[in-house]
């Protein structure tokens, strides 16, 4: 039974690489200036964690076969190094790992986090609410118009509670899908209207909670034009899995465009 | 091996002293009749305060950090004076220590001395009245803040407040419990020192504690 | 080194009456199996729904049979509404963290063995320790008890994170009423485990047998004597954070609540909260915690491989070492929860490193495990078969955990079923492996009668292979950016992963089907297994010392003196045994070894 064990736990091993190794499931095509170094970073992990899991499984499965079956003839042996050599062993291999991923991970994040904003970034700003999301653009003032919580009103598709006596607000647009221009910075505001949920777009290898009471901005840059879904990942309540949006990039006159038709929409 | 036996001493004059229960099956170490309780020849698991205290440091550290947090979270902490009777109950809770102490030390005088006579209870009633007193003293003060419109939801400092001198009244009533269980045993005389001191050390981290929250509020709020 | 004379405290004589005897109990061994049997009523409670749960995400159409009828308004036609597959997935994860992998491994194995195995008579306070199970269980009726209420239990996961958890029902189906009796339950529960560690620590520190050094203390021991400390000042975190939370919905404080929330069109009256500040005091509970599910099994683990490889791990200082230091990191890391929770992107930096470096001691363990297997002479049973289980699966969802670490990958995997895979590999597989090991391991010392091999080892290997089934894909569904807590998957970059999902569940029920054969086992064994003897493993700690059970003061009137370490195996006994009780007062005659 023990050499079936072992067989077995080598046989679960190679066929849990298998979808890896021929990337039968991924995630979206990266569409994003961030996105390489985080695939990448991804990539280097799967190597070295499939490495780990393989060869954990496959010593596992050895000892498991050369172990069972021996009685009290045979000697009790001690592995070579001992459990000094196996300290030694993790903090070698281990603690390398550690700590090479560990610093090109920070650079990655620093790149996606403590890059400074670009000066042509276009603010756009998404509100999540209970169960979808809105996108607002500042119009020509490039002023986002205060939000006042007590005029919010869905009916009448008020979803910012914008006050129309704002000047800031009169030229604001605010819209269901979101669109950018490729190849531009976008500096992202991110507002919830009533409780925690996140933004998820896998294309563009972006993914921020929103904070209630706390309006924080992220920011990236889309290289390929096409339609992406943002999805909400923070549970926020029983429409969650249906709360979802898209997010058009398109070419630079194309995106003029669409704001002028969506301006005049408001 | 078996079980540790005193020999019995002649208590012609003393009144009898009590059991435990327990079916005459029970593990009963035999007290020195010259003592007012247990002799303890056995460890009794003592370092469960230390376990209990450090529950209750963790706990008051989460609402520290929840206080400082919420503090900085927004701007609408209300500062206002604590209730002057604060700082009268802190001097009650701290004589409460000291004569608790004073009951802790005539017991414990008791094991090796000779000297029968007053076995200091008076100082262990005088720490219930003042823990007693001291409770009364914090409902006082909670009723003074009521009436000056500061209630647990009028605001975030009021609110930690309330949570912060309410959560130290309930652990220090279950300290009360504990002193009035130590003097049943004792009026028994089946008082053990290990007991006494396990109940001791809460009441004056207990003090303690009421310190720390003390300078807190003052601090904050 | 310490050495101390433990007799017992106030000792109580053997109960008379069946309320005294099996309700409420003084008796560590009665309070362990009545949190054993806690866990198990929990476990296939949280299985059942996991079941229901994965039924409707692979089919989410379909009408479950008997759903109708047991919640007409949550599976209206016997289909799960979007709420109600929520408040069950809540409360799966709820019942399966707290009841059973902090009561099984920890709780009831801790309660039973713990005494027996330093040497003691029982625990310090019996009757703190009886107060302890009937509290949890108190918190576990409150818990279920949502179900039964006006619009059901809560909907927001067992992490609950404020707002949705604090603002009320307005929030969502099982927000008011639900929220605030989970909420309740769970401050309760952390009462009941406090309760029990005012008598794990005290029993390890105070009332170790004579010779029963710290250095001479059973691996088990240790494991909970950390778990202790964790499950201390852990739950004494948490505790405050849900009467916070509490005061949130019944008092108006505002807490976790900020200014100028608008739910389902009305302004909520709270302001200036913070919705971190929770998630910060939940996590800094919440990671200890999961290790205090898994520590408890590593020790479990480590004795029977021990017992059943027939020779002491290659050392027994450095794995208490790795387990100690497992612990003490576990405060450290619990901000990658968090990484894009909105804190300072510094803090996430900050939190990946101690996350990635608590690799080391894990994998030290797993290399000294797999280094004491060499040579060894592996006896293969089913307790042994679990216990080898558990470290395939300690390796597997010990790896993924590498992703996991690193922020920028998380941006990726944060929220997805890679997440959900990497969980149910450590907890819901390894861990509940230390368990099930554990009920194989110590079923004869437990109850006085063997279990049956032949099922056990079908139970193993159905369970082995089943679970690896229903649990490998969430990890390519994760890769792929299958986002989790969803109940029913309508994004197009998703919808060609449904097939795996389908998969997933039909392994699930057939694995799940498969635990009836274990159930079956521990009822028939329970009362007509074959009698057990003393030491029917050959095992060498002081629980094998005594009966099977062990008689009321666990003893029988003798109080063990120890002369050895824990684990003298492999060594040549006077009697022609290979191994050595730490009691027996034989000098131990190493026998010769591989030289190398």
């Amino acid at each position: 039974m023990a050499k079936l064990l072992a067989v077995t736990i080598v046989i679960i091993a190679a066929l849990s690489a298998v979808p890896i190794v021929r990337h039968t499931w991924e995630p979206p095509t990266d569409v994003s200036k961030n996105g390489p170094a985080i695939d990448h970073q991804i990539d280097e992990t799967m190597t070295e964690a499939g490495i780990c899991f393989l060869a954990g499984q496959v010593v596992l499965a050895f000892m498991i076969w050369t172990a069972a079956g021996r009685g009290r003839e045979h000697k009790i042996g001690w592995l070579p190094g001992g459990a000094l050599g196996m300290v030694i062993l993790a903090f070698l291999i281990v603690g390398t790992e550690v700590i090479v991923l560990g610093a090109v991970s920070s650079k990655v994040w620093a790149q996606a986090y403590f890059a400074r904003l670009g000066a042509g970034a276009i603010p756009v700003e998404v509100q999540a609410e209970q169960f979808a999301f809105y996108f607002r653009y500042p119009g020509p003032d490039g002023i986002f118009g205060p939000i006042h919580p007590d005029l919010i009103n869905d009916a009448t598709e008020n979803f910012y509670g914008l006050d129309p006596r704002d000047q800031a607000s009169a030229d604001d647009i605010v819209t269901a899908e979101m669109a950018i221009p490729v190849n531009r910075e976008i500096q992202l505001i991110m507002h919830s209207r009533d409780l925690g949920h996140s933004f998820y777009v896998p294309a563009l290898r972006i993914q921020q909670d929103f904070v209630p009471g706390l309006d924080l901005s992220v920011h990236f840059t889309a290289d390929k034009i096409g339609r992406y879904e943002i999805v909400c990942t923070q549970l926020c309540g029983l429409g969650h899995y249906n709360m979802k949006a898209y997010l058009d990039v398109m070419s630079e006159p194309d995106y003029d465009a669409w704001l002028k038709k969506e301006a005049a929409l408001q | 091996m078996g079980i540790i036996v005193e020999d019995a001493v002649k208590t012609a004059h003393r009144p009898e002293f009590g059991r435990s229960g327990g079916n005459g099956s029970r593990h009963i170490i035999p007290r020195d009749a010259r003592s007012l309780g247990l002799r303890e020849s056995h460890p009794s698991g003592s370092s469960a305060i230390w376990v209990g205290i450090a529950a209750i440091i963790m706990m008051f550290a989460a609402l520290t950090s929840a206080l400082v947090v919420r503090q900085g979270a927004s701007m609408d902490w209300h500062h206002f004076d604590l209730p002057n009777i604060l700082y009268f109950n802190t001097a009650v809770l701290l004589a409460s220590s000291i004569t608790l102490e004073m009951f802790a030390r005539r017991f414990r005088q008791r094991w090796s001395s000779p000297v029968l006579g007053d076995s200091g209870s008076p100082w262990l009633y005088a720490t219930l009245v003042l823990g007693a007193m001291f409770v009364a003293g914090q409902y006082l003060a909670w009723h003074q803040l009521n009436s000056e419109g500061l209630y647990m939801a009028s605001n975030p400092s009021h609110s930690f407040f309330y949570v912060l001198t309410g959560g130290h009244v309930l652990h220090l009533l279950g300290g009360l419990i504990a002193l009035v269980y130590v003097t049943a045993k004792l009026k028994r005389f089946t008082l053990r020192q290990s007991t006494l001191s396990m109940a001791t050390k809460y009441w004056h981290f207990m003090d303690l504690l009421w310190l720390y929250l003390l300078g807190l509020l003052w601090l904050k709020m | 080194m310490h050495d101390t004379h433990a007799h017992a405290t106030e000792h109580h004589g053997p109960p008379r009456t069946f309320i005294r005897k099996y309700i409420f109990s003084t008796d560590h061994k009665v309070i362990g199996k009545q949190y054993l049997g806690l866990g198990l009523f929990a476990v296939f409670v949280g299985m059942g729904l996991s079941w229901l749960m994965r039924l409707h995400l692979g089919w989410g159409n379909l009408a479950i049979p008997g759903m109708a009828w047991l919640s007409p308004n949550g599976a209206p036609g016997g289909v799960l509404t979007p709420e109600y597959y929520l408040q069950l997935m809540t409360m799966h994860g709820t019942i399966m963290v707290f009841f059973v992998l902090t009561v099984a491994p920890f709780a009831a194995f801790g309660n039973f063995f713990l005494p027996i195995q330093v040497g003691a008579e029982d625990m310090p306070f019996p009757h703190i320790n009886m107060m302890s199970f009937w509290v949890a269980f108190v918190a576990f009726c409150i818990l279920f008890s949502s179900f039964f209420f006006s619009d059901g239990p809560a909907l927001s996961g067992w992490t609950a994170y404020a707002p949705l958890s604090t603002v009320g029902a307005i929030a969502g189906p099982g927000q008011g009423l639900g929220q605030v009796l989970w909420l309740s339950s769970i401050a309760v529960f952390c009462v009941s485990q406090l309760l029990g560690g005012l008598n794990f620590i005290p029993t390890t520190l105070d009332l170790r047998a004579k010779g029963m050094t710290f250095s001479r203390m059973p691996l088990t021991v240790w494991a909970w004597f950390i778990t202790s400390t964790m499950a201390l000042t852990a739950f004494a975190v948490l505790m405050p954070a849900c009467i916070l939370a509490i005061l949130d919905h019944v008092a108006g404080t505002s807490f976790f609540v900020p200014s100028n929330l608008v739910v389902s069109g009305q302004l909520i009256p709270h302001s200036g909260g913070s919705t971190l500040l929770w998630q910060h005091l939940f996590w800094f509970f919440g990671h200890p915690e999961v290790y205090i599910a898994i520590v408890p099994s590593m020790g479990i683990v480590s004795q029977i491989l021990i017992t059943f490889m027939r020779r002491p791990l290659l050392s027994y200082k450095v794995v208490i070492g790795c387990m100690v230091s497992i612990g003490f990191l576990s405060y450290m890391v619990y901000g990658h929860h968090m990484f894009v929770s909105g804190m300072n992107p510094v803090s996430s930096i900050i939190f990946s490193f101690p996350t990635l470096i608590i690799t080391i001691p894990a994998t030290i363990l797993v290399l000294i495990w797999l280094g004491s297997l060499y040579k060894s002479r592996l006896r293969i049973t089913t307790p042994s078969l679990f216990a080898l289980g558990f470290i395939s699966m300690f390796i597997t969802g010990g790896v993924t955990g590498f992703f996991l670490a690193q922020p920028p990958i998380d941006i990726m995997l944060h929220a997805t079923y890679f997440v959900v895979g990497h969980f149910h590999f450590v907890m819901a597989l390894a861990a509940i492996f230390g368990i099930l090991g554990g009920t194989y391991f110590w079923f004869p010392k437990m109850f006085g009668r063997m279990m049956d091999e032949r099922l056990g080892k079908l139970h193993f290997w159905l369970t082995f292979v089943g679970a690896y089934c229903i649990f490998m894909p969430f990890h390519y569904l994760g890769l792929a950016g299958n986002v989790r807590r969803y109940q029913a998957f309508v994004d197009d970059y998703t919808v060609h992963l449904l097939p795996i999902h389908r998969f997933s569940t039909v392994a699930a029920l057939f694995t799940g089907a498969v635990q009836l054969i274990f159930l079956y086992n521990l009822i028939h064994s329970r009362f007509w297994g074959e009698k057990a003897t003393d030491n029917p493993w050959e095992s060498t700690t002081l629980e094998w010392s005594t009966s099977s059970p062990p008689p009321y003061d666990n003893f029988g009137g003798r109080h063990p003196i120890v002369y050895h370490d824990p684990y003298q195996l492999g060594i040549q006994s006077v009697s022609g045994a290979d191994y050595i009780m730490q009691d027996s007062p034989e000098e131990v005659r190493p026998e010769p070894t591989e030289t190398h």
